[in-house]
């Protein structure tokens, strides 16, 4: 439903947020969630294009903090794993230069 | 209201002389604060109007409504709402729907903002001004608050405050709330002329994508530099937030918080004791013996004392659970425990209240509103009155001291405090139990969407604490001085009629006594005599009224007269029965607080009777077990 652009991996399942390690980025590619629960997410910065850096997580990695857009927000796993991603790289400085 | 002296611009002066109080409220100006989560808004609106600050609800929606007044430099005054924190203006929570509604004057109780202050936090600028764009459209005059201003600059960032003045076409104030920088520039828009925004442009509102492209380009033109990463906050989170050392400071601010409420309280509560017994006896001594004596002392003095007792030890615990909110701490209590509180169908942000419940399940489940999802949120409200509060420690602390001889266990563990911890237990495992029963029954959702904001950590400042205190007490001494109060009168009146020739009966042929034998068979079972049953009828009202009561009656009692309650309580209950009554305290809801708050809470009569019922059966079947299996 927010498809922008349809770069995925070109093996298998496109990644996620869930694939970030503490300290990875990646940009957010679409959100697979109904239309209300996306709006939260984008409210929040989770646009697609927006880049998303791992930060800490809960004891048990769940749930986990992302940087995105100048805050740091948890989500269940549940969650992030819906959240899919492309790699950032050469994308990089548009992706800054659309968000900042 | 001061009056109105040299004020110029002031086009009521002439009636600003004292008048009745209906119509004061109409006059100040109303000016609405607004602004997302986490922009240091109440910290604002605190600055603003300082003590003269009230909460209420708005009427027929679980929204809290804080209203407050200012008083402008030139004397006027101006009402202050300061409105739920928002993301957005699409009505969607009801949070997002009463801002709305107060703000386009859709709420006959609420008089329209004639000025908006837009509360955003500088540190987050480009992202928090997506709502300048719903806001602006109102076409009401606002002013631009960019809060945490100290924060900005300490962390190198930097914005063109004309320069977004310009595009936003409203004037904009760079403030630092907590520290009272530039306070004066807001005071001079609430006293100055109002102009309507004329913003260059405007967003689609509905579009998400678009606000935040319109937001990043209005930062780029205010030249807008966001600050470095806040360094402090990602350190003090790698401790925090460490897989091994999170959860132990986790573990060690639980103990805190309960260390607090079993020792550092004690002295503070025997002081409030010792003021109410020496006040007492001075009015004893003052007054000649009559029945007005005996019910001003037996009745009002000592029913109110043995509740604002209390007060001492839920200040602390609020002093305690405002530090670690204010501080930004609670967010990550409310992340690690978010694992651990799924399990039983709940979620992280249920931890805080339920941890404040042990102070007071009132104010807790008015904290439950931080949980979006309706389901999560009501069954948080359903088992917060199975945490041990303290009322319940007060009745818990005399059957076992009238019981349980202190012995040392082991060596270390003394013997009465590890039979109040079980019961802490008892209750908190009934709540667990409670919690999983309901969220795999009437209350199950789905995967529940958790999103939790991390605050930076922030010094908590000592106003904002304070005002939050002051409220509590007021909300604490209100109830002891209505409910408690009005029970205790009754209590009175009721032990003392009928009369025999002008004197009061013996306690078993008053009113009271009466009743209490008329319960008696259904009671009977649990190993509870009459006068324990006229104990449980008042501590409907308030769990701790039985102490009062009871006291009353041994008191009365030629029987048990001369000993002391703990005394007289053991010579009345079997150990059995003393268990049952525990465990029965343990799962009851006898708190009229409590079930009004939850009407208002869940907007109706059905949960708080599925409440009061569940708990009444479950006090009675577990009390009934106790009195069996213990001899």
């Amino acid at each position: 439903m927010l498809q922008l652009s349809g770069n995925n991996e070109p093996d298998g399942a496109p990644s996620t947020l869930l694939d970030l390690r503490r300290g990875d980025a990646a940009i957010l590619d679409r959100i697979d969630l109904p239309g209300d629960e996306a709006r939260r997410l984008m409210e929040l910065g989770f646009l697609p294009g927006a880049r998303i850096t791992a930060g800490f997580s809960a004891p048990g990695g769940d749930p986990r903090v992302f940087q995105v857009d100048g805050s740091e927000i948890a989500l269940r796993r549940a969650t992030a794993r819906l959240l899919k991603t492309r790699p950032d790289k050469g994308t990089r400085l548009a992706a800054d230069a659309r968000i900042r | 209201m001061s009056v109105c002296g040299s004020c110029h611009g002031c086009e009521t002066s002439v009636l600003e002389l004292p008048r009745p109080a209906a119509t004061r409220s109409a006059t100040p100006k109303t000016i609405a604060l607004v602004g997302p989560p986490n922009s240091g808004k109440s910290t604002l609106f605190n600055r603003l109007t300082g003590l003269r600050q009230k909460v209420a609800n708005f009427p027929g929606v679980t929204v809290e409504q804080h209203t407050g007044v200012a008083e402008l430099p030139d004397g006027r005054a101006v009402r202050v709402i300061d409105l739920p924190g928002i993301y957005s203006m699409s009505p969607r929570s009801e949070d997002e729907q009463v801002a709305y509604d107060v703000l386009t004057g859709k709420r006959a109780d609420t008089p329209k903002p004639e000025a908006i202050l837009l509360v955003l936090d500088s540190t987050n600028l480009a992202r928090h001004l997506m709502l300048a764009a719903p806001i602006l459209s109102l076409g009401v005059p606002t002013l631009i608050v960019l809060n945490m201003a100290d924060d900005l600059r300490n962390r190198d960032g930097h914005v063109d405050r004309e320069a977004l003045s310009a595009q936003l076409g409203a004037p904009v104030a760079l403030v630092s709330a907590r520290r009272g920088e530039g306070i004066d520039e807001v005071f001079d828009f609430m006293a100055g002329a109002l102009a309507k925004p004329t913003p260059t442009e405007l967003p689609v509102l509905q579009d998400v994508p678009k606000c935040r492209e319109w937001a990043g380009r209005v930062g780029r033109q205010a030249r807008y530099q966001p600050p470095a990463p806040p360094q402090w906050t990602r350190r003090l989170d790698s401790v925090f937030l460490h897989p091994v050392a999170g959860p132990l400071v986790f573990a060690l601010v639980v103990l805190a918080v309960f260390q607090t409420l079993f020792t550092a309280a004690v002295p503070l509560m025997n002081g409030v004791r010792w003021l109410f017994d020496v006040s007492g006896a001075w009015i004893t001594a003052t007054l000649p013996p009559s029945a007005f004596r005996s019910l001003l002392i037996d009745g009002v003095w000592k029913g109110v004392g043995s509740v604002v007792v209390f007060l001492p030890q839920v200040l602390l615990l609020f002093l305690f659970i405002g530090i670690l909110e204010d501080s930004g701490y609670l967010a990550r209590a409310a992340l690690i425990a978010d694992r651990t509180m799924a399990r039983v169908g709940l979620q992280g942000k249920s931890f805080i209240p339920l941890l404040s419940a042990h102070a007071c399940a009132v104010p807790a489940i008015l904290s439950t509103r931080t949980i979006e999802n309706k389901r999560d949120r009501t069954a948080t409200i359903l088992i917060a009155p199975f945490m041990t509060c303290p009322a319940r420690l007060q009745v818990y602390t005399l059957i076992i001291a009238a019981f349980l001889p202190e012995r040392r266990l082991l060596g270390v563990f003394s013997s009465r405090a590890a039979a109040l911890l079980g019961l802490y237990a008892l209750g908190f495992l009934a709540a667990v139990a409670t919690a999983k029963a309901l969220k795999s029954s009437i209350l199950k959702s789905g995967s529940t969407q958790f999103l939790l904001e991390m605050p930076s950590y922030r010094w908590p400042t000592v106003q904002s604490l304070g005002l939050r205190l002051l409220d509590r007490s007021k909300v604490f001494l209100r109830r002891a001085g209505t409910v408690i109060l009005l029970v205790m009168v009754i209590l009175w009146v009721m032990a003392h009629v009928p009369t025999h020739d002008g004197r009061a009966p013996a306690i078993e042929h008053s009113f009271a006594g009466q009743i209490g034998h008329a319960i008696e068979p259904a009671i009977k079972p649990l190993g509870f005599n009459w006068k324990i049953g006229v104990g449980l009828i008042t501590s409907l009202a308030a769990r701790e009224t039985i102490i009062g009561t009871l006291g009353a009656i041994y008191g009365m009692d030629p029987e048990t007269h001369s000993g002391d309650l703990a005394s007289a309580i053991h010579h009345d209950l079997t150990p059995g029965g003393a268990v049952a009554l525990l465990v029965f305290f343990a799962f009851a809801m006898q708190c009229i607080s409590t079930i009004a708050v939850v009407r208002r809470e869940t907007g109706g009569w059905k949960w708080p009777a599925l409440q009061f019922g569940y708990m009444s059966v479950l006090a009675y079947s577990g009390a009934f077990l106790a009195a069996h299996l213990i001899r």
